[in-house]
């Protein structure tokens, strides 16, 4: 089918801004094939079914707009925690913040150094170009096209401290396309930590292959700069009985689309995927969008999504379960809700499940709703101030979606965050 | 200490007068007791006086040592001495029962330009408090009031009182939904709080918890109004002849 006008214009004027970086001969014929995936699919538009409650304008746009940088005057998230650092400034890798990219079960190289022979050939954009079907993601496509950087990290065994992947903005119109490809082999496990704005515009890839009995944990505090935009997509697929852990902390930014598509392959896998977001501001604009593909015999996913929006914010979710003919005795869980702090802000929920098995158990659930208004007058009859009440109510509810974050040290670091913003906020 | 003249209270929604030009003084550190029949206006009074929206105050005035606090936030009224324990205990998930103590504690301390209480010094008054009431650590722990039993919500509301120790304390129906054993340790520990500085009004339909809680005064609310004033006699009274009586004798 030809693509409208519009879209080819629109398609063509992004296209003609970017050039396709050199490599190896795998990396250049995958980045050739992306391209010519995009080029068939077109960038996104608002027409489109898939972005119906976000507008990628400007995602898409040949240049992006500016992003003033922001100083909350605070330290990193995650830089209490002991982990081995890879830093990119406007999405340059930058060697001298980051660590030496070596460490026992770990091999990583950056994708801009990628050698002539590496394991990463068989997954760099693979993973990307299963996750097209059903839905066509093109802004993952043209990362894996374009992207001029990232890192391949191959884990090998169980992996005790994290690697923790920071995003420095300091250019005002930066425009980061960044793509890491994680291969967990059989038995490895790893705790990876995202955190930071990029850029003015971060388009973020990375593919995760969770072998059999491997097991990826993922924590991610997207950065509060308050104009950056970003889109970024995880994609994974899981062998038996693997694990795949992920949540995301997101607290200012005028745009976020968040995509994560988990394809479950393999017996008895785990995926849970988390979100907590604190939106302000009528220009504030975050959406997850998750695709759940059961295609193995008694898996379990879990989605656990939520939004605290005021002053006119708007936050958006799409989920949805695939269970595929023959994934009997799938466990299927999805929640989003939204706590709407005022009239003007909006939440838009799109959850969604299909099901060709019969023999398995799959629920979903969405709300909106106001602030509990017994709940905070119990508080202020004991002489908490209205705005402090409110906060306690904000993170008892988004404590649900953060209770996901499995070790105890990131849970109470991403806690600690969000009270801090909280209260300097009131202050 | 708290002083209440001519006090009319109407709901916001409905055009319904609830109370209708109520007087009663609590000097300090006296107990008094107010009964009165069902839809009498007992609970409207508690809200009335700690600041819950719904209700509009059409005429009088509510003193709590010489200052009016009916056009104050409930959050200041708060630190300003007033407590009400809560017939229906609210319940909030995800937000810890320690946390929230703390919360309410320094934020007292604050308005009250206090010094907050460290963490480790809280800790300790926290516990030994609550082992009087037999408040475990496990309750402390758990979100508020979340999967507590009544007796165990009750508890709490006491221990709310014994951290934030106000001078003037509102019980509404603490005694309902309790069995007797958890009556008397209620009770105990509101007796340990019975203090010179300290009043208390406490609000009930039976006479039972005024066995465990011995009234200074005893009035007997009907019909938005203080109707009958006395001693602890009055309430043995109600016990015995019901209301019927009294209201007759009054209308």
């Amino acid at each position: 089918m030809a693509l409208p006008q519009t879209k080819l214009d629109a398609t063509d004027a992004r296209l003609s801004a970017l050039s396709l970086p050199a490599g190896p001969a795998w990396l250049v014929e995958a980045r050739e094939t992306a391209l010519a995936r995009v080029q068939a699919m077109g960038l996104p538009s608002r027409r489109d079914e898939y972005w119906k409650y976000t507008r990628p304008d400007t995602l898409v746009q040949a240049d992006p707009v500016p992003a003033a940088l922001f100083d909350g005057g605070e330290a990193p998230v995650f830089d209490g925690i002991d982990a081995l650092q890879i830093v990119f400034v406007d999405g340059v890798f930058d060697a001298d913040a980051s660590d030496d990219l070596t460490g026992e079960g770990l091999e990583i190289t950056r994708l801009a150094d990628a050698p002539d022979i590496h394991w990463a050939k068989d997954l760099y954009g693979q993973l990307e170009t299963n996750g097209q079907k059903p839905v066509e993601r093109p802004l993952a496509a043209l990362n894996s096209a374009f992207a001029t950087d990232g890192v391949l990290i191959r884990v090998t065994a169980p992996v005790s401290r994290p690697v923790n992947l920071s995003y420095v903005h300091r250019n005002e119109t930066s425009d980061a396309i960044l793509h890491h490809v994680v291969k967990l082999e059989e038995g490895a496990a790893l705790t990876l930590l995202e955190n930071g704005p990029a850029a003015a515009r971060f388009n973020k890839v990375m593919e995760v292959e969770v072998a059999d009995n491997a097991s990826f944990n993922h924590v991610r505090a997207q950065g509060r700069d308050h104009e950056r935009r970003a889109a970024t997509h995880i994609f994974t697929r899981l062998g038996t009985e693997s694990a795949f852990k992920s949540f995301t902390l997101t607290a200012n930014g005028v745009m976020t689309r968040n995509e994560c598509v988990i394809e479950l392959t393999g017996d008895d896998a785990i995926a849970h995927v988390a979100g907590a977001c604190m939106g302000d501001g009528k220009d504030f604009h975050h959406d997850d969008t998750v695709f759940i593909t059961h295609d193995a015999l008694r898996c379990e996913s879990r989605q656990v999504f939520k939004k605290v929006l005021r002053n006119g914010a708007t936050g958006v979710f799409q989920g949805k379960i695939l269970v595929k003919e023959g994934a009997q005795k799938t466990d299927g869980y999805q929640i989003s809700q939204s706590m709407l702090l005022d009239d003007d802000s909006q939440f838009l929920a799109k959850p969604e499940l299909e099901i060709y098995a019969d023999d398995v158990a799959c629920s979903h659930g969405s709300t909106t709703g106001a602030i509990d208004e017994t709940a905070l007058f119990y508080l202020k009859s004991r002489g908490v101030p209205t705005d402090q009440a409110t906060d306690l109510l904000v993170l008892a509810f988004l404590a649900e979606a953060v209770e996901e974050i499995e070790a105890e040290e990131l849970r109470d670091e991403i806690t600690a965050r969000l009270q801090g913003w909280l209260e300097r906020r009131r202050a | 200490m708290l002083e209440i003249k001519n006090l009319q209270v109407k709901l916001e929604e409905e055009d319904k007068q609830i109370i209708k030009g109520l007087d009663l003084t609590v000097e300090t550190g006296k107990v008094h007791a107010i009964m009165g029949p069902n839809g009498s206006g007992k609970s409207t009074l508690s809200y009335v006086l700690s600041g819950k929206d719904g209700y509009e105050v059409t005429g009088g005035e509510a003193l709590l040592d010489g200052e009016d606090i009916l056009d104050m936030e409930p959050e200041e009224r708060a630190a300003a001495g007033l407590f009400l324990a809560f017939q229906y205990p609210v319940e909030i998930p995800g937000v810890g029962n320690m946390t929230f103590l703390r919360t309410a504690v320094n934020a007292q301390r604050k308005a009250r330009g206090e010094e907050e209480m460290s963490s480790t010094e809280f800790l300790k008054v926290v516990r030994e408090r609550a082992k009087t009431l037999k408040i475990d650590a496990d309750m402390l722990k758990r979100p508020v009031n979340v999967g507590f039993s009544g007796g165990e919500k009750k508890r709490n509301e006491i221990l709310q009182m014994a951290m934030l120790e106000p001078k003037m304390c509102i019980l509404d129906e603490t005694d309902s939904g309790l069995d007797v054993d958890a009556m008397k340790l209620v009770a105990e520990g509101v007796n340990a709080l019975r203090a010179e500085g300290r009043s208390f009004l406490v609000i009930t339909h039976y006479q039972r918890l005024l066995d465990h809680i011995k009234p200074d005064v005893v009035h007997i609310l009907a019909n938005g109004r203080i109707v009958k004033t006395g001693g602890p006699e009055l309430a043995l009274e109600v016990e015995k002849n019901g209301y019927a009586d009294i209201l007759a004798e009054v209308a």
